[in-house]
This record gives C-alpha cells, sequence and structure tokens, in this order.
C-alpha cells in the first residue's frame, strides 16, 4: 500500500499554499503575530502547532464515530487541552527560555482557530492516516508563515537570526539602525499582508473579482 | 516658453501609442501637465469646469507652506550658531539651513516621486499630483538631524503602504506624510525624541564647524516641560538651547529648537491666511482644532497636578506640532472629514486628543501626530453619520409636510 496516493497527497500539500490556514483562510492570525518578533519561538511556535493538530486530528478521528454531536465541541477541547498540556510541559523542561518567550501562547493553542477548524472540518469524517497527513499540512502551512514572519523581524528588527549576530558591526558604525517598529505587532501584520500580497500574485485564482 | 511647447510637440509621437518611448507614456504625461494647462477637455456627460484642479490646489498649499519653510531654515542656522556659540550673520544661517534641510527635501522628493512615477507607469495611469505636498511636508515635521536613509525608508514605507496599497493619490485612509514620520518615530525612536536631534551641532557639507559650548542643552520646550520636575507652572521657565530664557515671541515667530518647519507659529499663521482666502484649506477643521485643543487645556488646568497640566492655552498652541499639524495636516482633504458638520466634529477631536495625549503621556510629546492619525481612521465614520443625520431631518421634513397638507 503506497502511503501517499494523490487524494492523501493534496490533503498533506494542500495547506501549504493554495489552502494556506493562514494566508488563505486568515485563521490563527493572533498568535502569528504575537509570538514572531524573534526567529527560534517563531520556530517552537511552528512545531508545537504542527504536533498538537496532528495528534489531535489522529485522536479526534479515532473517536468520531463514538462522539456524540452535542458535545463534541467539549471533547475537542480535552483531547487539544491535554496535548497542550504535554507540549507545555515539555517545553518547560526542556526549553525554559523559548517557554517564557512565547507565555501564555503555548496555552492558548488551544483556542487556535486553525486546530479547532480542522477537527470541525476534516478528522470528525476522515480516516486517521488522512487526518494525521491534514494536521501536519495545516501545522506547516502555519508554520512557514510563521518562520517567514519570525526571520524578517529578527533580522531587521534585532540584527540577529537565532540570536546570532548577522548584521556585522560596520553597518552600525556607518550609521545603520535596528527598526524598532519591527519589534511591534503592526509590522508583524503588514509583513503577512505582503507574503498575501505575493501569494496573490502568483495565484491568480485566489485573487477576489474587484468591482 | 514658445521653445519649451514646442519642444514638448516634437518629442509627444515618441510616447503615443506605438512610440519607441509609450512605456514612459505617464512620465511624459506628469511633466507635459506640470508645465502647461492641459488643453483636453471631456467631450461627454455634464461636468462643472472649475479653475482649481488639484494640481493648482496642491502647488497652493506648497506656497503656504514657504514661508515655514524659510524660517524654518533660518532657524536651523540659528540655533547651530547659538550651539557652537559663534556670531553668524542671517545669511550665513539661513544658508546653513539651507544645507541642512536641501539634503531631506531632495531625499524625500527622489523617493517618493520615483515610486509614484513607477506604480503609474506599472499601471498605465497618469502621475497623480499628491506628492507634491507631501514630499515638501515630509521633512519639515522632521528633526534636522534625521540620518537620510531613514528618511528615504520611511517616506517609501508610506507611499507604499499608506498610498498605494489603497489604490493611490485621493484613496489614501492616512496622510501620507504623518505616517512617514509615525514610522521613524516608533521604528527609530532614538532619531526622533530626546534632546540629541533637534538642533543640529556639526558641520553641514564644510559650513559652520565648531565646538559645542558647554551650557548647550538641546531639548525641545515641550521636552524640557515634560521632564520636569516643577509641580505647577509658574515655577518653570522654559530655556534655549544655550541656558538663555525663551520668551513668548521666540516662540511665536519659531526660533526655538524643535522639527524644521513646525517651529514658528506667525510663519504658520501667514500659511493659513492663505490656504483660507483660498479657500484650499478648510477654516472649519483649523477653528475646530483648536477648539477641542482649548477645552482640553481648560480642564487640564482646572485639575493640575503637575507642571505640564497646569500650562496656559497660548503656550500650548505656540509650542509643538499644533499649530502646524491644524493648519496643514487636519486640513488635508483626502482624509479628513468631507462633510462641513463632520469637519467640526473632526477638528475638535483633534486638538482634544492632541492635548490629552501631550499633557497625559509625557513619552510621547507630540501628540499632534497620533491625534490627526487616529482621527483620519474615524473621519469616513464621521461623514457616515452626518450624511444619514442629514437623510433623516429632511425625511422627516417630508413626513411633517404631509401631514400637515392632509
Amino acid at each position: 500500500m503506497a502511503l501517499l496516493n494523490s487524494k492523501t497527497k493534496a490533503v498533506l500539500l494542500g495547506p501549504l499554499s493554495k489552502n494556506n490556514p493562514v494566508i488563505v483562510q486568515v485563521l490563527g492570525i493572533c498568535s502569528a503575530l504575537a509570538v514572531t518578533s524573534k526567529l527560534e519561538p517563531s520556530l517552537v511556535m511552528a512545531i508545537a502547532v504542527v504536533l498538537v493538530t496532528a495528534f489531535a486530528n489522529v485522536i479526534i478521528s479515532l473517536l468520531r464515530n463514538s462522539i456524540p454531536n452535542r458535545i463534541r465541541i467539549i471533547v475537542q477541547l480535552v483531547v487539544v487541552a491535554s496535548l497542550v498540556t504535554i507540549v507545555s510541559e515539555v517545553l518547560k523542561a526542556f526549553a525554559y527560555d523559548v517557554n517564557k518567550q512565547l507565555s501564555v501562547f503555548v496555552g492558548l493553542i488551544v483556542t487556535n482557530c486553525i486546530l479547532m477548524g480542522r477537527l470541525e472540518a476534516f478528522a470528525l469524517g476522515n480516516g486517521p492516516w488522512p487526518s494525521f497527513l491534514d494536521g501536519i499540512g495545516n501545522g506547516l502551512g502555519y508554520g512557514w508563515i510563521l518562520v517567514v514572519v519570525g526571520f524578517f523581524r529578527e533580522l531587521l528588527g534585532s540584527g540577529t537570526l537565532m540570536d546570532i549576530q548577522v548584521i556585522p558591526e560596520s553597518f552600525y558604525e556607518v550609521g545603520y539602525e535596528n527598526n524598532g517598529l519591527m519589534m511591534l505587532a503592526p509590522m508583524a501584520i503588514l509583513l503577512v499582508a505582503c507574503i498575501i500580497w505575493v501569494h496573490r500574485a502568483q495565484n491568480k485564482e485566489l485573487q477576489e473579482e474587484s468591482n | 516658453m514658445k521653445a519649451l511647447r514646442n519642444y514638448l510637440d516634437k518629442i509627444k509621437p515618441n510616447f503615443e501609442e506605438g512610440g519607441k518611448l509609450h512605456w514612459l507614456h505617464s512620465t511624459y504625461d506628469a511633466f507635459e501637465t506640470f508645465l502647461f494647462v492641459p488643453n483636453i477637455t471631456s467631450r461627454s456627460g455634464v461636468h462643472i469646469h472649475d479653475a482649481r484642479d488639484s494640481k493648482r490646489t496642491m502647488i497652493i498649499v506648497v506656497i503656504a507652506l514657504i514661508p515655514a519653510l524659510l524660517v524654518g531654515m533660518y532657524n536651523v542656522g540659528l540655533q547651530h550658531y547659538m550651539a557652537i556659540g559663534q556670531q553668524a550673520s542671517i545669511w550665513d544661517m539661513f544658508l546653513f539651513g539651507l544645507l541642512a534641510m536641501l539634503p531631506q527635501l531632495v531625499v524625500s522628493y527622489v523617493v517618493g516621486l520615483g515610486i509614484e512615477f513607477a506604480i503609474a507607469q506599472a499601471r498605465k495611469e497618469e502621475v497623480a499630483e499628491g506628492f507634491l505636498v507631501s514630499g515638501i511636508l515630509i521633512p519639515m515635521i522632521l528633526p534636522v538631524d534625521t540620518p537620510l536613509w531613514m528618511i528615504a525608508v520611511a517616506t517609501a514605507f508610506s507611499v507604499i503602504f499608506a498610498k498605494e496599497v489603497f489604490g493611490g493619490t485621493g484613496y489614501n485612509v492616512f496622510n501620507v506624510a504623518l505616517i512617514t514620520r509615525a514610522f521613524l518615530f516608533f521604528s527609530y525612536p532614538s532619531k526622533m525624541s530626546g534632546d540629541q536631534v533637534w538642533v543640529r551641532t556639526s558641520d553641514t557639507f564644510g559650513v559652520g564647524g565648531g565646538n559645542v559650548v558647554d551650557s548647550y542643552s538641546g531639548a525641545t520646550p515641550l521636552g524640557q516641560l515634560a521632564t520636569s520636575e516643577a509641580a505647577n507652572f509658574s515655577e518653570f521657565t522654559f530655556q534655549g538651547i544655550t541656558g538663555q530664557s525663551l520668551s513668548i515671541s521666540d516662540m511665536f515667530f519659531g526660533f526655538i529648537p524643535g522639527s524644521m518647519g513646525e517651529v514658528s507659529t506667525f510663519a504658520i499663521i501667514l500659511g493659513a491666511i492663505l490656504l483660507i482666502a483660498t479657500g484650499v484649506g478648510s477654516w472649519k477643521t483649523m477653528l475646530s482644532v483648536f477648539l477641542g485643543g482649548a477645552v482640553a487645556i481648560v480642564i487640564t488646568n482646572l485639575f493640575a497636578q503637575n507642571a505640564l497640566m497646569d500650562m496656559p492655552m497660548h503656550y500650548h498652541f505656540l509650542l509643538g506640532g499644533f499649530a502646524f499639524g491644524a493648519v496643514f495636516m487636519a486640513t488635508d482633504p483626502v482624509t479628513s472629514s468631507r462633510t462641513e458638520k463632520g469637519k467640526w466634529i473632526y477638528g475638535f477631536f483633534i486638538g482634544l486628543l492632541a492635548v490629552a495625549i501631550r499633557v497625559f503621556n509625557p513619552g510621547y510629546p507630540e501628540g499632534m501626530m497620533l491625534a490627526i492619525l487616529f482621527m483620519n481612521a474615524f473621519a469616513p465614520l464621521i461623514d457616515f453619520y452626518v450624511v444619514d443625520a442629514n437623510i433623516k431631518r429632511r425625511l422627516k421634513r417630508v413626513a411633517t409636510a404631509k401631514t400637515a397638507n392632509e
């Protein structure tokens, strides 16, 4: 049995571009703005969301036939909350500094719109394997936006990448300065807007009809 | 004139459909209509013809800005020679200011117009005039020591993200010059506030070299007051950059440290007279900004807890960007309210907020910029309710007229 046929491939790869949760569906913006001031927390957040989405999708998909319809949101929340707690504890144990930077936003993965959206829209109606791929795909689709935004914000805002100085000292000596606005949330939303701009320009079918 | 016209006519075919320079058509068109009144009139529909096209409006604003620009240049030189403790003639001071300001003007125009031309060209549209005013406003509201590359970055940012993405001149929600300043203010706070940036102490292109005198301190009057320990205003005196005390007339004529164009209330009043006389700027907006400011000042004076809250009204109006913002920024026809009643509301809140920000948040001594940007966002909402109220009032009138007739 091939692990990926054309349908599961679309499930995995679609969210990376044409069906991206952040730049096409515009979900999960709040955390994308809040945690991306540096590259490292963006990366950690991306990984955390990939893992939580993937496993929450699998678990809900396995339970999908036994969950009573009326209380399904509660069941989903319980599953997601347990996974988030695990991620949060692991971060506290092994990456305490990053965990402090991410602060409440690890906990707030519980309410991340992407997560609930995938559980509702996909996991409740599909088997565990496609659900797993869907979770990975959406997590990565969210993650790469975070990493790109985090890359530019850290590079232009602090002159560093992963806390390593990349803009040479000689630049500062001739008058270059870090852009403080990059460290503030408004610039993050502008960067997301720029990504959307480039993306729409390349994918004509996503452009809305102008009237 | 004739020769210029002939030359333009001669090169025109190159830029028309099929010409080898057709891709530069917008650029040609911009220069032709800049130099000569276009002789093309609309051929269909009903049009009202008025001599006041947008090019003329823009030019009048630029002319209105000239007094403030000249006094600003003189003041840059004056502050400089005071700081280095040298005597200099008026012309030396003026020359120094000119040399300090010219590069900033050039950078702001080259970057801004460059982007405007490129985008108009790409969209195959006419080049719009909007940047003519923004380009001169930008250096006037910045400290003299702002590095040129920062002005270039900020101008590019605001032309693209505050104007072109909304559809170009006439469609922008926020004032382009103020967005430039806000970008710089939040990006490079060390170059936009504090007491090191308002007076150029080094020489400019070799002119006016010298050592700074010992008693030098470059804080603006508002900056001094915001950081002072004085319990009320009567204990406080404004100081010039060498420690001399500043009189009201210094503040009125603009011989104080501050952003280049906005120090002289006198020159701003001259500009305001021209704007009002020609009908380009709305006197309602200007007056209501001062009214709103006055209300806020009276309230803060009544409940004064510190020297800043205690500052009398005339100082508020003379210092900082209050007058400049009221006359040249709040009246921007694109970003302000368009209904006549709306202008009163819009201006009133600008004044109110500017004083409130200035007094209650000394971290932002320039309340005017934030107040105007904030009200820019509300201008369409104000217009909506003014128009809506008018419709409702007239509907009611129709209803009463009908019942009276029956």
